[in-house]
């Protein structure tokens, strides 16, 4: 096993790509998705990696490409955020939808307006329905090892859609912090080649991203939900083998000192880290308080959520993004829709945090802990944390 | 009787790839056609304008490097006539 | 945990000097992290850059309020930015100046440890530009010991590859050189 080095996450998320061999990348940059962008090209042009790097005007161009790309049989990969993920929205769907096994990294920024560059989910969230499997890392290393385990699980022949890693951009990509890199040997041995499904070529002619009237749609609607339903497997199999293989355990909700917990708290991405010091801090106060961390978004992990929130009385979902006028932040929107029907659920309360770079302390953390038992919880009620009234 | 066309979602073709490549060739699109070109080579300066035109693709050059429309495909339009310089090809009625 | 603050201006690579820092405490097996105050910033614009240094794995990811350690890279910032708030009553300020310590402690009153040394003075003669931000490295390192000397030069000789050697002499000056009184 190598030593841990230390490295800017963003670059490190580039070095994990080009040890998946990637063969076609198209990355626009914006901040804070940029250090990928020139880090990416820099390997390329210094004949580290064979692929070819095409720089496009726009991130509609960027997620074009490497559609195009990955309908040849290339292995392919973009990045992003934010605005350059709104601009390439409109072909998101048509990427999952084609089924070609793309990985992006989304180095997560809040959403204009006001123009914001600093770290939320907004701009994910907001591409909640295009059919792509999404998963959240919550530190450096957790990014370095998804970027790798994405190609696995979206080229999978069960599986065949592409996958989104989310790292708090900022928070997590201009980090430097320790991180192990598995060497060549053991990527090669961990991700076969890609042995794409169908391949559209001179010789044997055939038409994808094709038209469909009402009387088919809907049977294409279903064809594609039960894939990435079932992609869940393949994502739990993936993890299984990178844990005998690396030693280091990915599930779609990690629990933390969660034993006898009456209070649970739900994070997604990086603020899980500071959210566990908090945990430590109350646990020695003798508070029964534990953590959740949900790593797996799309496919949703019904199953995984119900069990880790058995015998907890109150779960504290934490959102970073916001659902104007709607059911507070879609985090929770979803844990109560997945939990409605749980004789057993706990009282859910909702705390939209940390939009738009917003910072969140330890001390943050614990008071909301402190707060959630009398705040709000009916009528889609939820508490916009820290703003100043 | 083999189906024509996928119907549950179970047949789908993966990602509605079309495997098939130019299946478009087997609708015969000329079957309701009103009217039709013909073209006058005595005028004809085998320019290729009408074959470049034709919204349908269905007008080739035959071996004398003259032009002529594939009837099962023409729908009639008239645009090779409205394109053609020297006013080689006229539109008649079909039938 | 040792959270450390940085004061530079923008372009005189404060950010380096964390990512500097960082890599050597981990090469040394320590955790680290490095990062710069978030955001875009012009050149000359004063800019704060971090670093957090523990033997245990570090968890927190939030910013840092109250630093143990505060270095300036230019002592111009020192009239528009408070550059001891909110570092600990008994931490350390280290200031790139001519000026005695003594001085530094009158116009600013900060009552814990402050150290100072000629950077400025040192870049020009070792590295032939007024950039600070490797120099200073060596006087935080005789300040805190909060990584070993030695550590740097992997990450100096990588960084900086054929200008490398100027550095480290500019580093190990100030690591001589810097004085607490």
């Amino acid at each position: 096993m190598t030593k841990p080095v230390g490295i800017e996450v963003a670059v490190a998320a580039a070095e994990a790509v080009a040890l998946c061999n990637i063969d076609v990348a198209a990355v626009y940059p914006i901040t804070p998705n940029t250090h990928i962008a020139e880090h990416l090209s820099d390997i390329v042009a210094d004949g580290r990696l064979d692929a070819e790097y095409i720089t496009v005007e726009s991130e509609h161009s960027a997620l074009s490409a490497v559609m195009g790309a990955s309908a040849t049989g290339a292995r392919t990969f973009t990045a992003t955020s934010s605005q350059g993920l709104m601009y390439m929205h409109e072909v998101l769907p048509i990427a999952s939808a084609m089924r070609l096994p793309i990985v992006m990294g989304l180095g997560n920024r809040a959403v204009s307006g006001p123009l914001n560059i600093w770290n939320d989910h907004s701009d994910i969230m907001l591409q909640r329905d295009s059919g792509w499997i999404s998963i959240f890392a919550e530190n450096g290393q957790e990014a370095v090892d998804m970027f790798i385990q994405a190609f696995k699980i979206a080229e999978h022949p069960d599986v065949l859609l592409p996958i989104n890693v989310n790292m708090d951009g900022f928070q997590l990509t201009h980090m430097v912090e320790p991180i192990v890199f598995p060497t060549q040997t053991q990527v090669d041995q961990f991700l076969p080649s890609y042995r794409p499904f169908a391949t559209i070529h001179p010789d044997k002619p055939l038409s994808m991203g094709t038209l469909a009237l009402p009387e088919i749609y809907t049977e294409a609607v279903k064809a594609r939900d039960v894939a990435i339903v079932n992609s869940k497997k393949v994502i739990l199999r993936v993890w299984k083998e990178w844990g005998k293989q690396f030693g280091r355990k990915y599930e779609p909700v990690k629990s933390y000192k969660t034993a006898g917990a009456e209070t649970l708290l739900l994070t997604m991405g990086s603020m899980g880290e500071t959210a566990e010091e908090a945990i430590d801090a109350l646990r020695k106060k003798g508070v029964k308080v534990g953590h959740l961390n949900m790593k797996l978004w799309r496919p949703f992990p019904f199953e995984e959520l119900s069990k880790a929130v058995k015998g907890c009385k109150l779960l504290i979902v934490t959102d970073r993004a916001l659902s104007y006028g709607g059911p507070g932040g879609p985090l929770c929107s979803e844990v109560r829709a997945a939990l409605y029907d749980d004789p057993s659920r706990p009282e859910i309360v909702n705390y939209i945090i940390g939009l738009g770079g917003r910072d969140m302390r330890v001390e943050d953390f614990m008071k909301i802990i402190e707060t959630a038992p009398k705040a709000k919880k009916s009528g889609g009620a939820y508490q916009l944390y820290g703003v100043r009234e | 009787m083999k189906k024509q066309w996928p119907e549950t979602w179970k047949e789908y073709n993966t990602g509605g790839i079309v495997f098939e490549p130019g299946n478009a060739r087997s609708f015969k699109t000329g079957s309701w056609r009103s009217m039709k070109p013909v073209w006058d080579n005595a005028k004809c300066i085998k320019c290729g304008v009408c074959y470049l035109f034709c919204p349908e693709g269905c007008i080739s050059e035959d071996k004398d490097g003259y032009f002529i429309a594939d009837m099962d495909y023409c729908k009639g339009c008239g645009i090779c006539a409205h394109e053609c310089w020297p006013c080689a090809i006229t539109i008649i009625e079909e039938g | 945990m040792i959270e450390v603050r940085w004061h530079g201006r923008g372009g005189q690579g404060a950010v380096t000097s964390v990512e500097l820092l960082a890599m050597a405490a981990i090469d040394e097996g320590k955790y680290a992290q490095g990062f710069p105050s978030f955001g875009p910033e012009r050149r000359g614009a004063p800019v704060e850059a971090f670093n957090r240094v523990d033997s245990r794995q570090i968890k927190l990811r939030s910013r840092i309020y109250n630093p143990d350690v505060a270095v300036v890279l230019d002592e111009s910032l020192m009239g528009l930015v408070n550059v001891a708030a909110g570092l600990k009553p008994d931490g350390i300020l280290i200031v790139n100046t001519v000026r005695s310590v003594a001085e530094v402690r009158k116009s600013i009153g900060y009552k814990g440890k402050i150290f100072t040394v000629d950077a400025t003075g040192i870049a020009w003669k070792e590295l032939g530009v007024p950039i600070t931000n490797t120099t200073m490295l060596g006087a935080l390192i005789k300040a805190t010991k909060v990584v070993k000397l030695e550590s740097l030069k992997g990450p100096v000789d990588h960084r900086f590859g054929r200008i490398a050697q100027k550095n480290l002499t500019a580093l190990k000056r100030a690591y001589d050189e810097v004085k607490m009184n």
